[in-house]
């Protein structure tokens, strides 16, 4: 168990030109000690490439990695003590599900009495303790990545134990169960746990605090609860969120924003860079149907069984709102936004109220 | 409700029968005719019996030629399959080199099996052949015209050079097929080496491998052009491996009844080798997937 700590990492495949060419922007983060961190974003954003620097397999172009202080940026995979679980899984095919989980044990020659005990555990744990003595080979994919899971937590004392996507073989009702396994053994021993994923569900229900990652830079970092209400980024708005939260373009003036001609109160005054692009954003949540407030076009209702997802247009652009399964919507209805949930950005980036 | 059968689907399958025929049937039928009777020349032909074969299988000299052809096909296992996979560990993974060395090893390959003799033969020759003029300076004592130690190892080296190449593409061909992720988490687990060969390559490489023992198998068992062409089945016997002895009989003294038991004999037994080779190969795969 270890704190890591990323100074000023950079990562670049092929030759540098430009600012673009890298796969993974300067980044500067610290992943506490025991914490279980997720890191969020869509395919192709830099998320495994993080993973696999903070393992060791692949060396940043620029910058350090520290484990509790020590200098690991040179340092192989096997040096780190570092336990990394793949998308796909990996399993060796002539062992027995006993001697796979052995294998990392092991290797690193850890005494036969205390292998036997830890397996055990592991076998236990993992719900495999039937199979111990079958071959893995034999094993269905899902099986086969539980075997996966349990070579990555069957070493004590790792610095951190890294996820790849690990669920995405899985059944969705085991993924869930997988899932809150996970969670358990975070509890049970305190691993520092880092879990790279695109499903923000995923992301939200296993991890303490959330990095949000896009087109190779990390975004917001922040406790689900944050990324939900506070987004820094209209991107973290759009991806977090089921459907993700509304963004309008607006004239801010004083504490009031100008949407299309109508106006909306804001909590407090704010300002923006006169050249900046200003837009306001709101979640479905807090969008309210009703006989006042902005002209919202209906195109579309989903009755998703506890509520109804409304969508629509506001002044020409998509909107959507959550209401509640009872009640009427107008037919042609207005909105209006919840004051203290309304966030506002400039060129993209959150700024605060001047309260 | 009368079911119709079409008869005509019989002539698409025509073809192919009469090639099968041609090319296998009708000549393996000769040959079990042939080695049923006595001939004294002029086509005239006596019922034998089994006598032929009776007469080939207690025969020192059948035996013998068993035995070196049993020890030819051996030494060529045991060296051309663990060559080959460490070759093809050796080589590099992918880029513009892999693809050389691919070509490289596919070269010998490409060249016909009584040139692959021809080269061997000059090669090896004691006083103007690179190989022997080598040996000999080095100061061995190397002629394989005359010395059976010599002639043997001129001929398990021509193999050896000359297919090796297959088991590397083979080999290789498996090795690629084999996902990074692998390596990656065997990294992570902290495997040595050895470990990554022996639980990830090795297992991999297996089904490749067993087709690479199979197909050197049956090769090395019919081997018969490049050491007619080397040797000529010399000095002395040393080198007449089954084929070689075959042809003797047959053409070198028409002894047709003889020769053609000898090929019965000696089709049945390559045969029953595969088939037990491959018999057993799937029964460990099949035990293994259920168990």
């Amino acid at each position: 168990m270890a704190e890591i700590t990323l100074d000023g990492i950079r990562h670049a495949y092929g030759p540098v030109r430009g600012p673009d060419d890298y796969a993974l922007k300067t980044l500067d983060h610290v992943w506490t000690d025991g914490g279980a961190f997720a890191l969020l974003g869509p395919s192709g954003c830099g998320k495994t490439t993080l993973l696999n620097i903070i393992s060791g397999l692949i060396t940043p172009t620029e910058g350090r990695i520290l484990f509790d202080g020590k200098d690991v940026t040179l340092l192989p995979p096997e040096a780190r003590n570092i336990a990394q679980v793949f998308q796909f899984p990996v399993v060796y095919d002539t062992m027995t599900v006993a001697e796979n989980l052995a294998f990392p044990l092991k290797n690193r020659g850890v005494k036969k009495a205390d292998v036997r005990a830890r397996v055990a555990t592991i076998l236990e744990m993992l719900d495999l303790a039937a199979l111990a003595d079958r071959k893995a080979a034999s094993l269905t994919a899902d099986l086969k990545q539980k075997i996966s899971l349990g070579r990555g937590m069957v070493r004590e004392n790792v610095a951190a134990i890294l996820f790849d996507e690990p669920l995405t073989v899985i059944d969705p009702h085991l993924k869930w169960q997988l899932r809150s396994q996970l969670k358990r053994l975070h509890r049970e021993f305190g691993h520092t746990m880092v879990y790279v994923t695109h499903d923000q569900t995923e992301a939200l229900t296993f991890a303490d605090t959330v990095v949000v990652m896009v087109e190779g830079e990390v975004v917001q970092v922040g406790t689900p609860e944050e990324l939900f209400e506070r987004p820094r980024h209209t991107f973290v708005g759009y991806f977090i969120g089921s459907p993700g939260m509304n963004v309008f373009p607006v004239r801010l003036d004083g504490a009031t924003a100008h949407l299309d001609g109508e106006t909306i109160d804001l909590p407090a005054a704010a300002s923006a860079p006169p050249s900046a692009r200003t837009e306001l954003g709101i979640r479905p949540e807090f969008v309210t149907l009703g006989e006042t407030g902005i002209p919202f076009t209906i195109t579309r209702v989903d009755d998703v069984g506890r509520e109804r997802i409304v969508h629509g247009e506001i002044a020409g652009r998509p909107a959507s709102a959550i209401v509640p399964e009872e009640g009427e919507v107008p037919a042609m209805p207005r909105a209006t936004f919840r004051p203290d949930r309304i966030n506002l950005y400039a060129d993209d980036w959150r700024i605060e109220f001047s309260s | 409700m009368t079911k119709t059968e079409n008869n005509r689907a019989w002539f698409l399958v025509l073809p192919v029968l009469i090639l099968v025929a041609m090319n296998a049937i009708i000549p393996l039928m000769t040959v079990v005719n042939y080695s049923v009777q006595e001939t004294f020349g002029d086509n005239l032909f006596f019922w034998s019996g089994t006598s032929n074969y009776v007469a080939v299988l207690t025969s020192e000299r059948f035996i013998h030629a068993l035995l070196r052809q049993f020890a030819f096909t051996g030494i060529i296992l045991l060296i051309e399959i663990p060559l080959g996979v460490a070759i093809a560990l050796a080589m590099p993974r992918s880029g513009v080199w892999s693809s050389v060395c691919l070509v490289l090893m596919a070269l010998p390959l490409l060249i016909p099996w009584n040139v692959v003799g021809a080269m061997w033969n000059i090669f090896a020759l004691p006083d103007i052949g690179l190989l022997g003029w080598g040996l000999n300076s080095l100061g061995f004592n190397y002629n394989y015209t005359n010395q059976p130690v010599s002639a043997w190892f001129t001929i398990v080296l021509m193999d050896v050079w000359h297919w090796t190449s297959l088991v590397v593409l083979l080999a290789f061909a498996g090795l690629r097929s084999i996902d990074e992720a692998y390596y990656r988490a065997a990294k992570i687990d902290g495997a040595s080496r050895w470990a990554v060969f022996r639980y990830i390559q090795l297992p991999k490489m297996r089904q490749v491998l067993i087709i690479a023992v199979l197909l050197r198998f049956i090769d090395s068992f019919m081997i018969y052009t490049e050491p007619f062409v080397l040797t000529g089945g010399g000095p002395g016997n040393a080198t007449t491996l089954l084929s070689i002895d075959l042809v003797k009989a047959a053409l070198g003294e028409f002894n047709l009844g003889i020769a053609a038991a000898m090929s019965i004999i000696y089709f049945l037994m390559t045969l029953l080798v595969c088939w037990l080779f491959y018999t057993l190969m799937t029964q460990r795969d099949a035990r293994e997937n259920a168990s």
